[in-house]
């Protein structure tokens, strides 16, 4: 199976190609749009900064060929976000793949437990839909590491809930998205990426 | 509900795992890539590598063990010691580390926090403290507690956040290698002034000092060492017993 791992200038990139290898699939990081459109299974990594992402996507018209992809897609963490139509951070143009809008988490000083940003460790996604995801994983816990969030939509493929109800995956057609890490998220997280090999 | 963290910490010298007594005395006790995939495995929510030799020799990190960890480990992991450049911490991100925590280099150059947040987003960055009680005035220490500093525990975490640290690591010297509990007191004075995660470090001896950190102590996450590595409390036993007190855990 040819896996390509996008490369942009996002951090993260080798832990989702090292979660892989433990996988036993070795994976191409590569922005040669070529290699993109030939692979059978794309990943849309990142952890980082909205606004410089997106101008870097658009200097290397990324921006352009990742919606028009057929094969199917995992964006994770920053990837999701950027496949969404809008930004709070850095008031940024996104890649419009998922209608949701992604905004700031605002800390609620009267909740016990959940007044802090970045929205940081371990916590559940419930009502989970899509090929990413089965019936043992529904309540299991996963990793998070963000400050902004995709809100909840018809896209909405996994809930998460810190402060308010936000969407913890994705999904429309061929693209699939996470806003936890599955490649940091133990056996669950290895279970969420062995699914999307197998769509 | 976002649980609370259990993190092993793991000293590495010279490539190998060890846990001093207040800092002294340090004991092998195994390769850092076996031990920490075993704790993930058990259930350990993160890992901290700190390299504790790095400071006080002057020498720089162990990039080479952190890209074994990387390709090893499914759980998000922080390095530390000797970083006081920003490229060493950038070896270490491209290592595959998740965070980074500094302790002396951020006391000597506090702008360093500053540089680490704006290149690499305030999560990668772990500003761990180390201090002591000096006569009623929380003192923040260097070099594995070896020198006082001028710098008082609460206004330095309050800098350190608003520098841009993504989480504080606080170790009470006078309660590390005691056994006798967290400094819980100031983990919830610290937890009340701070809008960033806490990790506590210092003082485990038992389960229920664990319970005491994360609702006393208002901890966010409890960290450990030799409790782990001696196998006086297994990481599973400890989760479910947390669980048990109503403490929102992974399991």
């Amino acid at each position: 199976m040819n896996i390509v791992i996008i490369k942009y200038n996002a951090g993260n990139i080798e832990s989702v190609s090292n979660a892989l290898l433990r996988l036993g699939v070795s994976a191409q990081i590569t922005g040669d749009h070529e290699k993109i459109k030939a692979a059978d299974k794309v990943i849309f990594p990142g952890v980082g900064e909205a606004s410089t992402t997106m101008a870097y996507l658009r200097k290397e018209g990324l921006d352009v060929l990742i919606p028009q992809l057929k094969q199917p897609v995992l964006g994770i963490c920053l990837g999701l976000q950027l496949m969404c139509t809008h930004s709070e951070e850095g008031d940024t143009p996104c890649l419009g793949i998922f209608e949701e809008k992604v905004r700031r988490f605002v800390p609620d000083p009267g909740m016990e437990f959940v007044t802090k940003v970045p929205h940081m460790g371990w916590n559940t996604i419930t009502k989970l839909k899509s090929a990413i995801f089965d019936p043992s994983l529904e309540n299991q816990y996963v990793y998070f590491v963000h400050s902004y969030y995709a809100t909840v939509g018809e896209h909405t493929a996994a809930l998460g809930d810190y402060i308010n109800p936000f969407s913890a995956a994705l999904h429309r057609d061929n693209f699939y998205a996470t806003q936890f890490h599955p490649e940091k998220s133990g056996t669950v997280g290895s279970k969420i990426l062995e699914n999307f090999l197998r769509i | 509900m976002l649980a609370k963290r259990i993190i092993p910490c793991l000293d590495i010298k010279d490539g190998q795992t060890v846990k001093g007594i207040n800092f002294l005395n340090i004991k092998s006790v195994g390769d850092p890539v076996e031990l920490g995939a075993m704790y993930a495995e058990q259930g350990a929510d993160e890992l901290v590598f700190l390299d504790i030799t790095a400071t006080h020799e002057g020498r720089k990190t162990f990039v080479e063990l952190v890209k074994r960890i990387a390709r090893e480990l499914n759980i998000p992991f922080t390095v530390g010691g000797g970083i006081s450049e920003l490229k060493d911490a950038e070896a270490l991100l491209s290592a595959g580390a998740d965070k980074i925590s500094i302790n002396s280099s951020a006391v000597r150059n506090p702008k360093f926090i500053d540089e680490l947040a704006l290149n690499f987003g305030t999560q990668f960055v772990v500003v761990a403290i180390d201090a002591k009680n000096c006569g009623g005035r929380w003192t923040v220490t260097v070099n594995g507690g070896r020198i006082l500093t001028d710098k008082e525990l609460f206004s330095w975490a309050k800098e350190a956040e608003s520098r841009g640290a993504g989480e504080i690591l606080f170790t009470s010297m006078d309660h590390d290698g005691t056994k006798a509990g967290f400094a819980n007191n100031e983990l919830a004075q610290m937890a009340d002034m701070l809008k960033i995660p806490i990790i506590a470090s210092g003082g485990a001896g038992n389960m229920d000092h664990f319970v005491d950190v994360f609702t006393t102590g208002k901890a966010d996450a409890g960290l450990a060492a030799s409790i782990f590595h001696y196998k006086e409390i297994a990481i599973p036993d400890l989760k479910n017993y947390l669980r048990s007190k109503n403490i929102p855990i992974r399991l």
